[in-house]
């Protein structure tokens, strides 16, 4: 665990004075801290007291919750994104494949943001129900609001929500700037400790020469976080041997396309969730080789491959369906009304125009959240099997509480990015969230990766008993909506 | 390093609860402005009778003298004048005490004058913070959007601040430093400050009574003063000078004398007679196990 053990204080009081400080006007010089010997060049307009790399879902929900927030007002907050600026004045027809399922607690966030409206005018499709069952034998799980009249979460598109995080942001102009198609090459970090005429700030420096100084650098930049790389944080992680093929999906016939369906196959989970009355999304993690002969099928073909994986019994194998109806006897002797019917989720008659997409899947999480002067979140800190849908959440989980965090600590008068007493309380909590839910993930999606009938069983009784037991069902979704 | 922590744990738990280290005080002079001539009259007047018959009706002897400053404890700083911002030295327990101090000032202000600004609560109010050392308590207050003048008679404590605080924008143009002693400026900025900050200082001055008529000098009226110091009781003996400086070493031997402390009661009868009424009195121990300070209300 990084320390400032070593660190000692360097400066002497013995005569120097502090070094000169220019104002610059115009380009600026990318200086790296071994060179700044003679004069520490902090132009005053380029030193920032929060810099967020990457402009995805979470990393411009963080500018807009820094910017809205009061104890922050007149702090100078800049955003930078590689790509360019995703703004959608009207929703384009087809829907885009990669999608995203928001919790209660996510969209709670995003309205404080004022972007959920935004994305409530644009599309969203909530769902209130969602059944998940196993393809080797009967156990079923399904999860729901009481009165099935609440939503349990929303499906919406990522390219929906960053639209109107934007939109948002727009309003902010005034203390949040926004880079687009910055690309940052290299980072310097300072030391944790005062050294006369060097930087105390976090240098970026970007691909067209400039450099950046910050108080405080965020890093919101994806899986393969630059910000965590250079950081030299310690990740722990491994590769799924899955690939996830994405998909929009045309409903043989309309229907309330509330439910949200996931069926484990041996090969992995396949999952629809809902977009509209006639339109689902398509999230199937297969073998890299499945994967790709999935991508190459002509249409017809793909759609007989999702309808089959979704209704066909092929999996069963007699001795457990006698133990799993023996099982379910058991507890329905036990507990009369539990248990629900098997549903079959609506059939698919085609799909839509955009082409299917896969890509790697992968498990990842940082040991550490935090270093002097820098924080990560999102998928640069922990990243998850899409097979609950909650890579996202715990994204914007993070948002939150870092803002809350910063909140407090700038109304105390603190440096944001030198005390690590509140960065360690972000890392704290947010890791206590986190690793449960990613271990959770990761145990389901090993559980669910062999036809092996000892493992069958035991997932089989369990699935079964969990959906006998509602306070045990209501604590999962309660969890997970957070 | 690690025995040093290992030293604030012990020390965090021995002090749990019977440990009182009654820190903040913000006490306020509501002087009215047509009566400060006569006050400050009555006041002088009463220093004076004071000076002749000292050692009777005061509970502390101290050497009286016209001047605030101890020259042996300017030596003893002096000598640890370049450690200030070291976060694992001899004044982290300060660094530390920000997490009250800070909240309690920036507080008791903003229930005086209400917030100024968003994100700048303070902003528009001057603060002159006594004995700001290396500037620990000056800043965060300079980020609160104050306009804090830091004065200390160290010098070179003073250059240390002035050098830590030079490379943030924000506070350079907020944070002053002065190296001179709180008489020299008294005679300069009559009622010119609406809050005065002495904190973990009056343990180390020479003169109280001086301190509190220039104090009473700078503050405008209606102004506040925020003193943090130790009590002096047994315990704080106990823990303030045996346990803190000779066992633990969680701050340097020999850094306080137990003569010098002073009890609450005596600080607010010492402080009335210069018209400055305590509003706010609370004590504040060190927390079990962590380095956080934690408030009551007295």
């Amino acid at each position: 665990m990084f320390t400032f053990a070593k660190a000692r204080l360097a400066v002497l009081g013995t005569g120097r004075r502090c070094v000169a400080l220019r104002a610059f006007s115009g380009a600026l010089r990318g200086v790296a801290s071994s060179e700044s010997n003679e004069e520490s060049s902090t132009s005053e307009n380029q030193l920032f007291d929060v810099i967020i790399s990457g402009g995805g879902m979470v990393g411009t929900a963080m500018a807009c919750s820094l910017g809205l927030d009061p104890n922050l007002a007149g702090k100078k907050i800049l955003l930078l994104e590689a790509g360019h600026k995703k703004e959608m004045d009207r929703v384009p027809e087809t829907y885009s494949t990669r999608v995203s399922s928001i919790s209660p607690g996510s969209a709670t966030l995003l309205s404080g943001l004022g972007a959920w409206d935004h994305i409530a005018n644009m599309r969203c499709k909530p769902y209130n129900k969602m059944q998940v069952w196993d393809a080797c034998s009967d156990a079923l799980i399904t999860f729901d609001k009481e009165n099935l009249q609440d939503e349990m979460a929303y499906i919406v598109e990522n390219d929906v929500i960053v639209a109107a995080l934007t939109k948002q942001l727009q309003t902010l102009s005034d203390h949040v700037k926004v880079q687009y198609r910055t690309k940052v090459v290299k980072y310097t970090w300072p030391r944790p400790y005062h050294v006369s005429e060097s930087i105390p700030w976090v240098q970026v420096t970007l691909a067209n020469g400039k450099t950046l100084h910050t108080k405080l650098l965020i890093g919101a930049d994806g899986p393969n976080s630059m910000v965590r790389r250079e950081a030299g944080i310690p990740t722990v992680k491994w590769n799924y041997d899955q690939s996830a093929v994405v998909a929009v999906l045309h409903l043989s016939e309309p229907t309330e396309n509330n439910v949200a369906w996931q069926r484990f196959l041996p090969t992995g989970p396949i999952a629809m969730l809902p977009l509209s009355d006639t339109e689902s999304s398509l999230v199937w993690s297969t073998s890299h080789q499945h994967a790709e002969e999935l991508l190459q099928l002509d249409e017809e073909s793909f759609v007989d491959a999702i309808n089959s994986a979704f209704w066909s019994n092929e999996n069963h194998s007699e001795l457990v369906e006698t133990a799993g109806s023996l099982f379910r006897t058991a507890l329905s002797v036990l507990m009369p009304d539990s248990g629900s019917a098997r549903q079959l989720p609506p059939s698919v008659a085609g799909i839509g125009p955009k082409s299917r997409v896969m890509f790697p899947l992968g498990m990842g999480h940082a040991t550490e959240y935090i270093r002097h002067r820098v924080a990560i979140i999102g998928d640069a800190a922990h990243r998850v099997h899409p097979l609950a849908g909650q890579g996202a959440n715990l994204g914007f989980g993070d948002v939150a509480y870092l803002t809350k965090v910063l909140s407090q600590a700038a109304f105390n008068g603190k440096d944001l990015g030198k005390s690590m007493q509140h960065l360690l309380e972000f890392e704290t909590e947010r890791q206590r969230h986190n690793l449960p839910m990613m271990a959770a993930v990761d145990l389901m999606k090993r559980l669910y990766s062999t036809n092996a009938a000892p493992v069958v069983l035991l997932r089989t009784f369990g699935l079964q008993a969990t959906n006998a037991l509602p306070p045990l069902k209501e604590q999962i979704m309660a969890y997970a909506s957070k | 390093m690690y025995a040093n922590k290992l030293a604030r744990l012990a020390f965090g738990l021995l002090a749990e609860s019977t440990f009182k280290w009654p820190l903040t005080r913000s006490v306020s002079s509501r002087v009215k402005a047509e009566r400060s001539l006569c006050s400050w009259t009555v006041c002088l007047h009463h220093r004076q009778n004071n000076q002749l018959s000292n050692g009777l009706t005061r509970l502390n002897v101290r050497a009286v003298s016209q001047t605030t400053v101890d020259p042996a404890e300017v030596r003893k700083f002096q000598a640890m004048a370049s450690k200030w911002w070291d976060l694992q030295g001899e004044f982290a327990v300060l660094h530390c005490m920000n997490d009250l101090r800070v909240p309690f000032i920036r507080d008791n202000l903003l229930n005086v004058h209400g917030v100024q600004q968003l994100g700048k609560p303070l902003a528009g109010l001057r603060i002159l913070d006594v004995g700001c050392g290396g500037g620990v308590l000056s800043e965060p207050l300079g980020r609160l959007g104050a306009d804090v003048l830091g004065i200390d008679p160290v010098e070179d404590s003073v250059r240390t601040a002035e050098l830590h605080s030079s490379y943030d924008p924000d506070l350079r143009e907020r944070v002053r430093y002065q190296a001179c002693t709180l008489e020299e400026l008294a005679e300069e900025e009559v009622e010119g400050f609406h809050a005065v900050v002495a904190s973990e200082v009056v343990e180390h001055l020479a003169d109280l009574d001086a301190f509190a008529s220039c104090c009473q000098q700078v503050l405008k009226p209606g102004g506040s003063l925020f003193i943090t110091t130790l009590n002096k009781t047994n315990l704080s003996y106990v823990f303030g000078i045996v346990a803190a400086e000779q066992l633990l070493r969680i701050v340097p031997s020999g850094t306080h004398d137990w003569e010098k402390f002073i009890s609450p009661e005596d600080l607010e009868r010492l402080l009335e007679s210069y018209l400055l009424r305590c509003l706010n009195n609370s004590y504040c121990w060190k927390s079990l196990l962590i380095s956080t300070w934690r408030l009551s209300e007295a």
